[in-house]
């Protein structure tokens, strides 16, 4: 069982391709015959296919479609239609929310229209197709896990394109679609706004989101260590301890004195990387609305220390006596 | 290991070396703590890039000195508007500076008729008038920026007969039609360092004055209606003075507040005289020269041929890196004004005083 322990699987399991379990009725047929790809078997399974698309999947990916081309057509025009600007500008290029002249006033298409229409297109594309995971999940007899936390990353992609904008009464608020347009848009949103570091929500966003990768190593590497004694059968243990389940019990109250279960690092794991989004979505809708600059809120709050001074710190000039000369 | 896993971790490994050669700058990175430990108050240099830079900003060996003796320019010379005072050797080591500091290669004859030297009729010689009256300014009215240091031609011409510097108003992209207006920003340009920024905060800033200050003065809102799109405007400003100047945000700013004075370098103070400072020699030395290099739209008749006007009919101007060229202090620091104290001393700068708000 040492083949567990490396980065790829190095073991596939090949039986006759499985179609899944019997669809429900009023269900479209599954698309697709399935096929086995070694490469991807490294990864995961190796079988692709059949996929479920149904027909919240075929509105969902039209409409999906629908925004990816108008972000990519007007990408292209801003460089005057030369595709290999496209091509070398690409991380650069963006379609840009209307400027705040026009409020929350529907722009013509050229100043910030086309904007609003992509955000709408996929702003449909993400809801249908949470209704597609629910409605899968169900299908399939499972929890709601999954489409909740994909939910609570969609409620972060509202706040920041659509609830915000709307409280501060300008789409211009709102995040430009583009690569690096995205993140000097994220920059320039936190100093305006002094500075997101001394923002509570954003902080326990980071420990989430930090924290989130600290239990996924922690749980993934547990796991892969105590493979050699069937801890891959996690969900199997957690009513039937087996060996696996001790030894991990045991390693992590060796270590650090307690430790999670087999089912309740499920429960961390999944709590942490829903409330990244969840407690970042509240901090970007206080920001600009209830806040104007977080530095000096935690100056009032007694968040923020003040440092011994190190260098002749010269008052601000406009301030300055005899300055308007 | 099977074949392919090998192939694949040699394939992977290439891949990371590329990244790493041709994406990372060499080390070392040595940093200087300027401020309270903690606050990553600092600068950041490459000393193997430093050397290149420090040696591709020297000052010229000055002309040796003449005594101000004997009768002057004004009274032996006709139509000397600026430097009349200067004794006529004095005068003659000043002509030859500033030949060897902005056109070397082409001369007098880049700004004079040299069949007749008083002549204002090459147009070059009304913009060097002018440019030494700038020169002067400069160096009177704007030592909260210069210091004792000053300037001369050098430090923007550096040889060239068009500073190597400069710019004019870039609208950029489409602004017309059916397509979104990606409104002067989003391209790789190298004037906000290749960042996504609005390509063009010289016009807002260093020509017009705008409203740089984009952060809350109040912990909650009191009315501050900048948005973000203007803060994006002031970053572009910033990267542009970063990347002229060859330091960090930390070198003026404590970052986990920007606006707050009380902890800025002093560095700041010096940089916002020095935006006023351009904003001075754009309005009241370059902008009021534009028909003459309307009419010469491409130099003097003897070339060499390079535009003297923008894409939008503007005349090349200035901003911190037509100076300062990728060094903190333009030319290392190193003044020239000992050697050329006639620079500092002329006295008719016709131009309205400057504005310091």
């Amino acid at each position: 069982m040492a083949e567990y322990q490396n980065i790829f699987t190095r073991v596939q399991v090949r039986g006759p391709a499985y179609a899944g379990v019997p669809l429900a009725r009023g269900d479209s047929p599954r698309d697709g015959k399935p096929n086995f790809a070694y490469i991807l078997g490294w990864l995961g399974d190796a079988q692709i296919g059949p996929i479920y698309l149904g027909w919240l999947g075929i509105i969902s990916l039209g409409f999906g479609f629908a925004a990816f081309e108008i972000i990519g057509f007007n990408m292209l025009a801003s460089v005057n239609w030369n595709a290999l600007e496209f091509i070398r500008q690409l991380p650069w290029l963006a379609l840009e929310p209307p400027s705040p002249a026009y409020g929350l006033g529907i722009p013509p298409l050229a100043e910030g229209g086309w904007w609003l229409l992509a955000g709408l297109f996929l702003t449909l594309s993400i809801l249908l197709w949470w209704a597609r995971t629910y409605r899968r999940a169900r299908q399939l007899g499972l929890g709601s896990h999954v489409p909740w936390a994909f939910a609570a990353a969609i409620w972060l992609y509202l706040v920041l394109g659509f609830i915000r904008p709307l409280m501060m009464g300008s789409w211009s608020e709102a995040v430009p679609f583009g690569i690096f347009p995205h993140l000097d848009w994220t920059n320039a949103f936190s100093v305006r706004y002094g500075n997101l570091f001394y923002n509570p929500f954003h902080m326990l966003s980071i420990v989430f989101l930090y924290g989130s990768t600290l239990l996924f190593a922690m749980h993934g590497a547990t796991i892969l260590a105590a493979g050699r004694f069937g801890a891959e059968r996690e969900v199997e243990q957690v009513i039937d301890r087996g060996t696996a389940h001790e030894r991990c019990s045991i390693f992590w109250r060796w270590t650090m004195g307690f430790n999670a279960t087999f089912e309740s690092v499920h429960r961390w794991a999944w709590w942490f990387a829903v409330l990244t989004p969840i407690t970042g979505g509240i901090g970007i809708l206080l920001t600009g609305t209830v806040v104007d600059n977080w530095y000096l809120w935690g100056v009032k709050h007694g968040i923020a220390p003040a440092y011994p001074e190190f260098f002749r710190a010269m008052p601000d000039p406009l301030l300055t006596p005899g300055a308007a000369q | 290991m099977s074949f392919s896993l090998k192939l694949g971790a040699v394939l992977a490994g290439l891949l990371g070396l590329a990244v790493i050669l041709f994406t990372f700058e060499r080390p070392p990175v040595e940093t200087v703590q300027t401020g309270f430990r903690g606050v990553a108050l600092g600068n950041i240099a490459n000393p193997r890039l430093q050397t290149t830079l420090v040696a591709a900003n020297q000052v010229p060996a000055p002309l040796p000195r003449v005594p101000s003796v004997g009768p002057r320019a004004g009274q032996v010379y006709q139509n000397v508007k600026v430097l009349g005072d200067l004794g006529v050797a004095e005068f003659a080591r000043t002509m030859a500076a500033l030949t060897a500091w902005v056109s070397p290669q082409q001369g007098c004859g880049y700004c004079h008729n040299t069949a007749n030297m008083a002549s204002d009729e090459v147009y070059t010689k009304v913009v060097s008038r002018r440019m030494l009256q700038m020169v002067a300014r400069i160096n009177a009215e704007w030592k909260p920026h210069v210091l004792e240091t000053g300037v001369t031609c050098y430090t923007c011409h550096r040889g060239n007969p068009v500073p190597a510097n400069v710019w004019s108003q870039d609208p950029g992209g489409r602004t017309a039609g059916f397509a979104a207006n990606p409104g002067g920003q989003n391209l790789g340009a190298p004037a906000v360092g290749y960042s996504s920024l609005p390509y063009d905060p010289f016009t807002a800033y260093l020509d017009q004055a705008d409203n740089i200050r984009v952060q809350s003065a109040t912990a909650l809102p009191a009315g501050d209606t900048q948005k973000v799109k203007d803060t994006e405007q002031t970053l572009g400003l910033m990267i542009h003075f970063s990347t002229s100047l060859g330091v960090n945000c930390t070198t003026c700013h404590n970052t986990r507040a920007f606006s707050d004075w009380e902890q800025s370098a002093p560095q700041r103070t010096n940089a916002w005289h020095g935006i006023r400072m351009v904003r001075d020699i754009n309005h009241n030395f370059i902008e009021p020269l534009q028909p003459v290099w309307a009419a010469n739209p491409n130099g003097p008749a003897g070339g060499p041929v390079r535009p003297r006007l923008g894409a939008a009919g503007d005349p090349l101007k200035v901003n911190c890196a037509t100076c300062h060229q990728g060094v903190a202090k333009p030319l290392n620091g190193v003044s020239m004004i000992p050697d050329y104290p006639e620079l500092a001393r002329i006295t008719n700068i016709e131009a309205p005083p400057p504005v310091r708000r």
